[in-house]
């Protein structure tokens, strides 16, 4: 089922990048919708933790599955938006719409799979369909945002596999071969620390480029800044997701070996340096894309910290990763509406956007409540009860600096959105203003209620998704 | 024999270091092809033939024959002046690639593993953190690439230490990885060079906060 799922999806992007015609570029992507959910659901009633294939469909993996089926298809509708404005080539379409749908496809492979050189060669593929929606303006601008893009991803996943090298060293020396993640699970208690520390440290700094911690917090910035904000709403969302699942897959590895208290002090060390970037450079970004990325980085850096601390942490930090997508997809594509009005993304050059779309508005004050995880945003209840088991765990001095952090990032967000939406904003011509159907918000509102729900009633097949992904850590 | 070909491999990461030209970088990296295709030559004999064509292929016609010939057609192509243009004094960088391959040699000496070829490991570590070393410190975006190829090198050297044990799939992998990366890099350099006059990191500093 995984592999067909897999091979329709290609042949749908191939479709979709030598097709020219609108209609069935369309049908194309709305089938891809379809097939990702009946796929999804499929998977949920056929979950299994121990399988030896490539793939596996586990509750981490459906978990995040069902978080990129909420988010792709908002994602194609904005998309869709973008091209009926913009009026772009039928070519650049095709290609751009065939780079999500192989990114989608590429995203969920790498969620399923099994096997940790399997998932290596997704998470490559990745980023190369990445790059495509980062170039997909064709200025100097965003060919230098998919240079960097590339070349540091290149690196860092060249990193991760060299991490896989170290790994089957120390299989070898116990005389083990299987590199699946259930093998790998049983057998961690009998490799040699010297070599499954290499393998941490270098598998953890691969990924944090796709998770966006530090040290390769930065490839993101620039692709998201670069990207259409449809596409940069997947990359602050399922892509940084799949970055978690490639950490908290090897970090399961480590959980039951003695070097846990090893790997927890680098995660929470990563963790706390990452909410210190954001903080710092929130303060000081006046572009609003990347202001929502360094929000993105703060979030990973506040769920890694509910790893590391462990406890109701583990919990906490997967619903968090949850809502956090949820909230700041809905933010990405709230800006395209804003680009539209001002065709700017600086702070300067925007304002009283109140006035000029009232139900954008609303969602921006609302993703701004739910981003800063106040009340009664879901990701309060999940920052909260990370900040527990910070405090469980005895972690106060890191507890207290990641609070005061916290406090700066707050005023630093609110004070650029409440300029966007309440002071006028200088040299604006509004007779040459794009006008925005307030239905087009709907959907972003949905995610936003969404995640208020989700946060305060969790149903309980999420509950129960949550706990069996952390079993194995948390026993 | 691998001993001597991994030395060698060693040396040309130092004398990589100290390089000016940009026509010295390619020809060390068709040298390393070559080392590279000697020492899995003798390495993996005891593996099955297909697998071992595969790896020789990878090593002669991709890496010693394919990457420096592209390499010359991008330098020649976008009029890329021949110097590297570093920021350090090629003393300095002598200096750190030295004592990158010093500090990778104590490492090794803390390893107590007997299946281990401990010389694969520091070669290949060493080749590893030069190539970053030569990232950070050139100016051209060509010569980042050529950083990057080093790199993948010592991956290269590692695998071939961990042995017979990876897979065929991994080893697809792995060139699947290889060509996508270089090739798109190049088209990548291409397009950079179509749209400004002179290719260098300069230019691709509009980004930042």
């Amino acid at each position: 089922m995984i592999i067909a799922y897999i091979v329709i999806s290609f042949l749908i992007g191939v479709a979709l990048f030598v097709n020219r015609n609108r209609i069935i570029n369309y049908s194309l992507v709305s089938l891809f919708s379809v097939l990702q959910w009946v796929f999804i659901l499929y998977l949920y009633h056929h979950r299994g933790q121990d399988a030896t294939g490539y793939f596996n469909a586990d509750s981490l993996a459906i978990l995040m599955l069902i978080t990129s089926g909420i988010i792709i298809p908002p994602a194609f509708y904005y998309s869709y938006i973008y091209f009926k404005i913009k009026k772009d080539q039928p070519r650049e379409r095709g290609m751009y719409f065939s780079a999500m749908v192989v990114l989608a496809a590429a995203i969920s492979a790498a969620y399923l799979a099994n096997h940790i050189a399997l998932m290596w060669v997704f998470v490559e593929l990745t980023t190369l369909s990445a790059a495509a929606l980062v170039y997909h303006r064709r200025n100097v601008r965003s060919l230098e945002g998919t240079w960097k893009y590339f070349f540091v991803s290149s690196i860092s996943i060249t990193l991760v596999f060299i991490g896989i090298l170290f790994l089957t060293i120390a299989l070898q020396q116990e005389g083990f071969t299987d590199l699946t993640y259930p093998a790998l699970k049983k057998n961690a208690s009998s490799l040699n620390g010297f070599w499954l520390r290499l393998t941490f440290i270098f598998i953890f700094t691969g990924y944090t480029a796709k998770m966006g911690l530090v040290p390769m917090h930065t490839v993101g910035i620039d692709a998201k800044d670069k990207a259409p904000s449809p596409a940069g709403a997947l990359f602050s969302s399922i892509v940084m997701n799949m970055g978690f699942v490639g950490i908290f897959r090897v970090y399961e590895i480590i959980s039951r070996t003695p070097l846990k208290e090893w790997a927890d002090t680098i995660l929470l060390v990563s963790a706390v340096l990452s909410i210190f970037v954001a903080a710092v450079y929130m303060m000081s970004v006046k572009n609003m894309k990347r202001m929502f990325a360094y929000s993105s980085i703060e979030h990973m850096g506040i769920a890694m910290l509910g790893i590391a601390a462990g406890g109701i942490g583990y919990y906490a930090a997967l619903l968090h990763l949850v809502l956090h997508a949820i909230t700041k997809s809905s933010l990405f594509f709230q800006m395209g509406q804003v680009y539209r009005i001002y065709n700017s993304k600086s702070l300067y050059d925007t304002g009283n956007y109140l006035k000029y779309n009232l139900t954008g508005a609303m969602v921006i004050l609302l993703a701004f409540i739910c981003g800063t995880a106040m009340p009664p945003s879901g990701l309060f209840v999940t920052e909260f009860m990370i900040f527990r088991s910070l405090f469980e765990s005895h972690h106060f001095i890191f507890l207290a600096v990641i609070l005061l952090l916290l406090t700066m990032i707050i005023w630093a967000f609110g004070k650029s959105i409440f300029r966007l939406l309440f002071t006028p904003a200088a040299g604006f011509n509004e007779a040459g203003m794009g006008k925005i159907n307030p239905f087009e918000s709907v959907p972003q509102l949905i995610l936003l209620g969404a995640v208020i729900y989700l946060g305060i009633n969790p149903p309980v097949q999420l509950v129960e998704l949550i706990n069996e992904s952390v079993k194995y850590i948390s026993y | 024999m691998t001993d001597i070909l991994l030395i060698i491999f060693a040396i040309t990461l130092v004398f990589m270091s100290i390089a000016n030209r940009l026509g010295t970088y390619v020809n060390i990296l068709f040298l390393q092809g070559l080392l590279l295709f000697g020492i899995s030559f003798i390495e993996l004999k005891e593996i099955n033939t297909l697998n071992l064509a595969f790896i020789l292929l990878e090593t002669v016609i991709f890496k010693t024959i394919a990457v420096p010939f592209f390499m010359r057609y991008v330098i020649k192509r976008n009029k890329i002046t021949r110097e590297a243009e570093p920021y350090l004094p090629n003393f300095v960088s002598l200096v750190i690639v030295t004592s990158i391959i010093i500090l990778t040699y104590l490492l090794s000496k803390t390893i107590q593993d007997p299946l281990l070829n401990k010389i694969y490991f520091v070669v290949a570590l060493s080749a590893l953190f030069t190539g970053l070393y030569i990232i950070m410190t050139r100016r051209k975006v060509i010569t980042h690439v050529m950083g990057y190829l080093v790199i993948e090198n010592g991956v290269f050297i590692l695998s071939i230490a961990v042995g017979s044990e990876i897979p065929m799939l991994i080893n697809t992998g792995i060139l699947l990885d290889l060509f996508v990366s270089i090739f798109l890099l190049g088209i990548f350099i291409n397009k950079i060079g179509d749209v400004l006059k002179d290719v260098d990191v300069g230019q691709l500093k509009q980004l930042k906060d």
